[in-house]
């Protein structure tokens, strides 16, 4: 128990007190048999897609059920430890993994989804992948200017501002050594508000200070009513001729992994999938709806990322300190979007687990980077992948138990940036002051000088399950646009052949974004939200 | 990968070893184990079996050789130690979906099977005997192995045992990780 004076410290935790208030919210993994729901709009997933929905819609006065597969925590669950966060809060303990393992996938599962745990890094949709969507897929309606009002409404909304506090010294390395080399470089904007700069972001904000859906959106329609079930996985769409009927979701144990046999059926007028680039297009496979070009699932998109570590003379703490405070998009801007693969540069957090999974070797040659971790400083390359025909993307397809699994190879397009990218990180840290660089392999030499990296790095053998390769963002597979031969749903959101059911997550890129993903997210399901034309569903519900 | 040329040597000479035979051993053993195994499935909250859990303390101690502490006089608390590490991976596969729990199992019982534990991982006694050189010997080949397969279940076994041991505070005073602040301040 915590002594007086420190409750009265304690920071508060709103959504705890909401719930106490009277906010509907159900733990399926509780439920003691079948459940029925009415609602007028039912959206599948609250994540930066179906929170922002779930705000718009209820508060037009809609009755909203939001169904999230995993648990719901809040501030006073976020202890800051990853053995607590990753099983918790992330889709598969933080170890998804791509078909043939060679990328793990940091994505969120639990209520407000990926927001939950990003690192706040928020972006505008990059200009020239919205031109890009134009010229190549006919996407009118999503120009800069068409968006600025969407962005600048999810900013207010999301406290989205430049960071004002200095970087910490891992992202500092980076500004630094971009600048040496005349590489431009520049503050990253977060969407918090009163942040303590503690750099916890990944395991869930401990002081509610990050303006993910789980502190803004989310409670804002549960005040105007909106149900939310938990711990409970969308599993078919029931079609009725030309619209959704309803969807059952199956309720999950309280480890959230496998169905406790009950099960949930939601009755809406309007469906909305919001389960992102995996969970949406597997929602739309299970349900066999139509699919006449089969283009669900396919073009799914990761930024796959490469890692460089090095060794600073001096402390880093990585592990401390706002995580993503500063970018290089130089590698992106200096190469056509169609051409070879461009690469966004940013640092991470350098948590013990993280750090350790993802160093190479081991016995004595990994614990020796482990004993360094204070002086570890790490930088990642998030490739832009989807804009040029050798770079499609993955494939989600499922499982035999209907679990979704993306297969996303990695190709000789994808190496050759790849290779790119680690002599630019290992250039940025040498100028920097690096000690050390390492290229992050399973197994693999370091450097001590930048020349003897540039040869290193040009002269050896990237390949998949060596190389490690990981990603955060999750983007495609139920891509938008007008063509519905190249697309699930048309540019409204709506399923091309059918009536009330549309997609509003990340997954209605047509590539990827180039950048982190979050803030294109908000302001594209805001624009599609509030323009959807949601009949309230007849009464006799409840 | 640029192997300085020792090291590449002796990664060809492993590569050689296992080689066409080892893919095809590799074969009959996935054929062999499905066949003997359609009755093990692991409970999610137990989710290493026996055997299961002595490869992975097997293991434990030279995936983390350097890292846990060896000056501890009492040997059975470094037995503990490595008990306690074995725990944790345990619970983190409980986590994990049935069809990453299935692809886990599949692992552990082709390493338990005793051909595919010589031929395959080059481990020539069983697992509790087995000596630190043989069992690093496996974990390098199979890292560097030419087999997606190999590489993948060497990635999985680092990251199940690395996450469990740098996931768990007793491993953070050698790392100059002091674990996160205390929100509490009066």
């Amino acid at each position: 128990m915590a002594t007086p004076l420190a409750n009265a410290v304690r920071v508060s935790d709103p959504f705890r007190d909401g719930v106490a208030r009277g906010w509907k919210v159900i733990d399926a993994s509780r439920l003691d048999g079948d459940l029925v729901l009415d609602a007028d709009v039912s959206i599948v997933g609250s994540g930066a897609g179906g929170g922002t929905s779930a705000e718009i819609l209820s508060q037009a006065g809609l009755r909203v059920v939001l169904i999230e597969e995993g648990p719901l925590a809040t501030s006073s669950d976020f202890r800051m430890r990853e053995s607590d966060a990753y099983p918790q809060l992330y889709q598969e303990s933080a170890a998804r993994k791509t078909r043939d393992k060679a990328i793990n996938i940091l994505q969120g599962r639990c209520v407000g989804g990926s927001t939950t745990v990003n690192w706040t890094s928020s972006f505008r949709t990059p200009a020239t992948t919205l031109a890009f969507w134009r010229h190549e897929f006919g996407i009118e309606g999503f120009s800069e200017s068409d968006l600025a009002p969407w962005f600048e409404r999810m900013e207010a909304r999301l406290a989205i501002a430049p960071w004002p506090v200095a970087p910490n010294a891992n992202n500092d390395v980076l500004r630094r050594g971009a600048l040496a080399l005349g590489i431009p470089a520049a503050g990253i904007r977060r969407n918090v508000k009163g942040c303590w700069n503690i750099g916890y972001c990944g395991m869930g904000c401990p002081t509610n200070a990050k303006q993910s859906m789980l502190v803004t959106t989310i409670p804002a329609a549960l005040e105007h009513g909106a149900t939310l079930l938990t711990r409970a996985r969308a599993w078919t769409l029931e079609r009725r001729g030309e619209r959704i009927g309803e969807l059952t979701c199956s309720a999950l144990d309280a480890r959230g992994t496998d169905p406790n046999g009950r099960s949930i059926r939601v009755r809406a007028s309007t469906f909305i999938v919001c389960a992102g680039a995996i969970g949406s297009p597997a929602l739309l496979l299970r349900s066999r709806l139509p699919d006449p070009h089969e283009v669900i699932g396919k073009r799914t998109f990761l930024h796959p990322t490469v890692v460089s570590a090095a060794l600073m003379p001096e402390r880093v703490d990585g592990f401390a300190g706002a995580p993503q405070t500063i970018y290089s998009d130089h590698f992106l801007d200096s190469v056509p979007v169609d051409g070879p693969m461009g690469y966004k540069l940013e640092a991470p957090p350098l948590h013990p687990i993280l750090v350790s999974t993802t160093l190479p070797e081991f016995g004595d040659a990994h614990a020796r980077w482990m004993r360094e971790l204070p002086h570890l400083q790490v930088v990642i390359a998030l490739l832009r992948d989807g804009f040029h025909r050798e770079s499609p993307g993955g494939i989600v397809a499922l499982r035999g138990d209907g679990t979704p699994l993306l297969d996303y190879p990695l190709n000789d397009y994808f190496w050759e940036g790849a290779r790119r990218a680690f002599a630019s990180m290992a250039q940025i840290q040498f100028a920097a002051g690096a000690a050390a660089v390492m290229p992050v392999q399973a197994s693999g030499p370091h450097y001590t000088r930048w020349s003897d990296a540039q040869s290193g790095i040009a002269s050896s053998t990237l390949a998949a399950q060596t190389t490690t390769v990981v990603s955060a963002h999750v983007m495609g597979g139920c891509a938008f646009g007008p063509d519905a031969t190249r697309s699930v749903v048309d540019t409204t959101g709506r399923h091309h052949q059918l009536e009330n059911l549309y997609v509003i997550d990340g997954s209605l890129f047509p590539t990827s974004i180039g950048a982190n993903p979050q803030l294109s997210i908000y302001a594209i399901a805001a624009k599609l939200a509030s323009a959807l034309p949601v009949i309230p569903r007849r009464s006799g519900g409840d | 990968m640029s192997h300085p040329p020792e090291q590449a040597a002796i990664s060809r000479r492993t590569l050689l070893k296992a080689g066409l035979a080892g893919g095809a051993a590799l074969f009959v053993a996935r054929w062999l184990h499905d066949r003997a195994q359609d009755e093990a499935i692991a409970t999610p909250a137990d989710a290493l079996d026996s055997s299961a859990r002595s490869i992975v303390a097997a293991i434990v101690p030279v995936l983390l050789a350097g890292a846990l502490p060896t000056t501890v006089a009492d040997p059975k608390l470094v037995t503990q130690r490595v008990a306690d590490i074995v725990d944790h991976v345990d619970r983190a596969l409980a986590g994990l979906p049935s069809a990453s729990r299935k692809e886990v199992d599949q692992l552990f019982a082709l390493l338990a099977f005793a051909p595919a534990r010589c031929l395959l991982a080059g481990v020539w006694t069983p697992w509790p005997d087995a000596s630190v050189d043989s069992i690093s010997g496996f974990l390098a080949a199979w890292r560097d192995s030419r087999f997606a397969l190999q590489r993948s279940a060497y990635g999985a076994l680092h990251q199940l045992v690395m996450a469990a041991w740098y996931g768990d505070s007793s491993a953070w005073p050698a790392i100059g990780y002091a674990g996160p602040p205390s929100l509490v301040t009066s």
